[in-house]
């Protein structure tokens, strides 16, 4: 375990890359010491990171073409050899696969890995089509798959080698655009739990993937104005740290969760879920209001969008209101 | 059950064997009361083949790594496949016990085969041209660990109009998969009906062999054809083999044959199963089915 975490350290000396260069990394990082996985790729290695693995592990690395169908179903069948395919493409291009995904990987509970990368606004000036605002809700619905969306370099780095050693499907999301650090360097990642990254009394906000970051940010600007905001950085969002959501909704009496995703089915909705069968609270929802985003850098669109740090701030006041009865 | 068989190609005992697999399916879709007769039974003799003469496998270790793996990439004629894997005597001594599960509540064998309820069933099929991806991944994978198993997997014909087939066709190709050997069952008849009339398929073997595959037409009822037909797969090094199986739908069934209201999911009522076993020349209580006792 120590071990493993000296490893991703010194892989990760160069923080600033984006998930998708960190992942790829930690990939080249992790096959010397893990011997039972190959890498399945789509065409579009240089966009998942999975270049830095092809250049280091040819032997390892398949390449499918551009027909993701084909390749999601074919680890299936690869996975029951007993090597574990990671399968790497774009967000929306794993939805094409969404059947396959279902019946070839999810129903079995075959030991397949999904890494995705191109995530919401994140994706940037490729437009609408490549932003997948839909992949956690569709992926959340189908039973037993593990959805992971790490926040930093850091922690994709310790997720990979989590689920790796995880026995069973897991879909994971990477990103885009360079990734601040925002989880301290003795941070250990843990499969199903959340962790609080900033204390507060007042409200509590949930977020994974690029809206971590800009959580902490919306907890700074708030405590400026006497806001006491927690910041909880949910990468696991199935299965859901229940415990921990609980004892926040309880601790903090208000929810304002933020993702990089449409509002409907994605991270927010998996926590509105858990609180209100065990503790309703007043909760707001950062992320897209659904609609499809559009070209554009990524900082443009989370303003149009509203998904900023000023956005989260805006929605940790609403509910703080509402909490209070002012509204 | 351990059915002695003859190391020797035996025609009598295969067609008694497929016989028996034909009959056994039908009792096992009365049985439910629902299920697809039509392509299990243009099925049931190629299976038949292929389980008593082809595959490498131990029936009592469905993990045996060195395994070769059948995939039923057209699922929903897996009773056909059901009733040859209990035959064979992957289902222990007393396969009708599981042959009475089929499309039962808590029951071992599904509507469509999944590799998690059943042993032998290596990928969960059901939904049109994905378990050939997963057969082609399972030669991928074995080739990888320089296992020497031989992966093989049956195609519906009405199968082909899914996008994923010709991916995996391209694919495969690409690879040289030579460890991977495609069957066809081509009926000719879909759900609805004919190919030609729903989407056709026609060139069919020219269009795998313009992929890169190596192409073998065979009628798919014929045990010398079906012989010579996988033979003649294993002997190829270089790339994937394809076997396009002219076969009749609902084969063995007069009344069933060339029909695609058979192909399912249908009901068998008494009187259906009783003409259809009829018309294959059984009668009930002379070999062990699902159904034990006559059914009257």
């Amino acid at each position: 375990m120590n071990q493993s975490v000296e490893h991703t350290r010194i892989l990760l000396g160069a923080f600033g890359d984006s998930l998708r260069e960190a992942f790829g990394k930690a990939l080249v990082e992790l096959a010397s010491r893990y011997s039972n996985f190959v890498v399945f790729d789509a065409d579009v290695a240089a966009g998942t990171g999975t270049h830095h693995f092809r250049r280091a592990f040819p032997q390892r690395f398949f390449q499918f073409g551009i027909a993701e169908q084909n390749m999601m179903a074919a680890a299936a069948g690869f996975a029951t050899t007993g090597i574990i395919p990671i399968v790497t493409t774009f967000a929306v291009f794993a939805m094409r696969a969404l059947e396959q995904v279902r019946l070839s990987i999810a129903y079995p509970r075959l030991n397949v890995k999904i890494v995705v990368s191109h995530l919401g606004t994140d994706a940037g000036p490729d437009g609408a089509s490549a932003q997948a605002i839909e992949d956690i809700a569709v992926f959340r619905s189908m039973p037993g798959l593990v959805i992971i969306s790490p926040a930093d370099a850091l922690e994709i780095a310790q997720a990979t080698e989590a689920m790796l050693n995880y026995q069973g499907p897991v879909y994971m999301r990477t990103g885009r655009s360079t990734a601040p650090r925002v989880l301290d360097p003795d941070y250990r990642f843990e499969l199903g739990r959340g962790r609080i990254l900033h204390p507060g009394d007042d409200v509590t906000i949930v977020a994974c993937g690029v809206e971590t970051a800009r959580g902490l940010e919306a907890a700074k600007l708030l405590a400026s104005e006497g806001v006491s905001a927690r910041v909880v950085n949910l990468s696991t969002i199935k299965p859901i740290d229940v415990d921990l959501l609980v004892r926040c909704a309880a601790e903090t009496g208000a929810v304002v969760t933020a993702e990089d995703h449409n509002v409907f089915g994605g991270l927010g909705s998996a926590v509105a879920e858990v609180l209100v069968k065990t503790c309703p609270v007043p909760m707001e929802f950062v992320g897209l209001k659904d609609t499809f985003g559009e070209s554009g850098e990524p900082a443009e669109l989370a303003e149009k969008y509203g998904l900023t740090a000023l956005h989260i701030a805006a929605a940790v006041r609403q509910v703080i209101n509402r909490k209070q009865g002012r509204s | 059950m351990n059915i002695p068989y003859p190391d020797h190609f035996d025609i009598e005992f295969l067609q008694a064997q497929a016989t028996r697999v034909r009959r056994i399916a039908l009792e096992m879709i009365y049985q439910a009361g629902s299920g697809h007769p039509g392509g299990a039974l243009s099925a049931a003799d190629i299976l038949t083949y292929l389980y008593f003469y082809v595959l490498r496998i131990n029936p009592q270790d469905p993990h045996w790594p060195k395994r070769d793996r059948f995939v039923l990439s057209k699922g929903h004629a897996c009773a056909a496949l059901y009733a040859v894997l209990g035959l064979r005597g992957c289902f222990g001594p007393n396969p009708s016990q599981v042959w009475r599960t089929f499309r039962k509540l808590n029951g071992m064998l599904q509507g469509h085969p999944n590799l998690k309820s059943t042993p032998w069933v290596e990928a969960s099929t059901g939904s049109l041209g994905q378990g050939f991806s997963a057969a082609l991944g399972m030669a991928l994978g074995l080739r990888y660990q320089n296992n020497p198993a031989r992966v093989y997997v049956m195609l519906g014909d009405g199968e082909m109009q899914e996008g994923e087939v010709w991916e995996a066709v391209m694919c495969a190709a690409h690879f040289r998969l030579s460890n991977l050997c495609a069957i066809v069952d081509y009926n000719k008849i879909q759900s609805d009906a004919r190919n030609e009339e729903i989407m056709e398929l026609e060139p069919l073997a020219a269009k795998w062999r313009v992929f890169n595959w190596s192409v073998v037409e065979i009628d798919g009822h014929d045990f010398m054809q079906i012989r010579k037909g996988l033979e003649e797969a294993k002997q190829c090094t270089n790339q994937p083999v394809c076997i396009i199986a002219h076969t009749v739908k609902g084969k063995g069934v007069a009344y069933m044959e060339g029909s695609p209201l058979w192909h399912g999911s249908v009901r068998l009522t008494r009187e259906n199963l009783e003409e259809a076993l009829s018309s294959l020349g059984v009668s009930f209580g002379k070999m062990n089915g699902v159904l034990d006792e006559p059914i009257s």
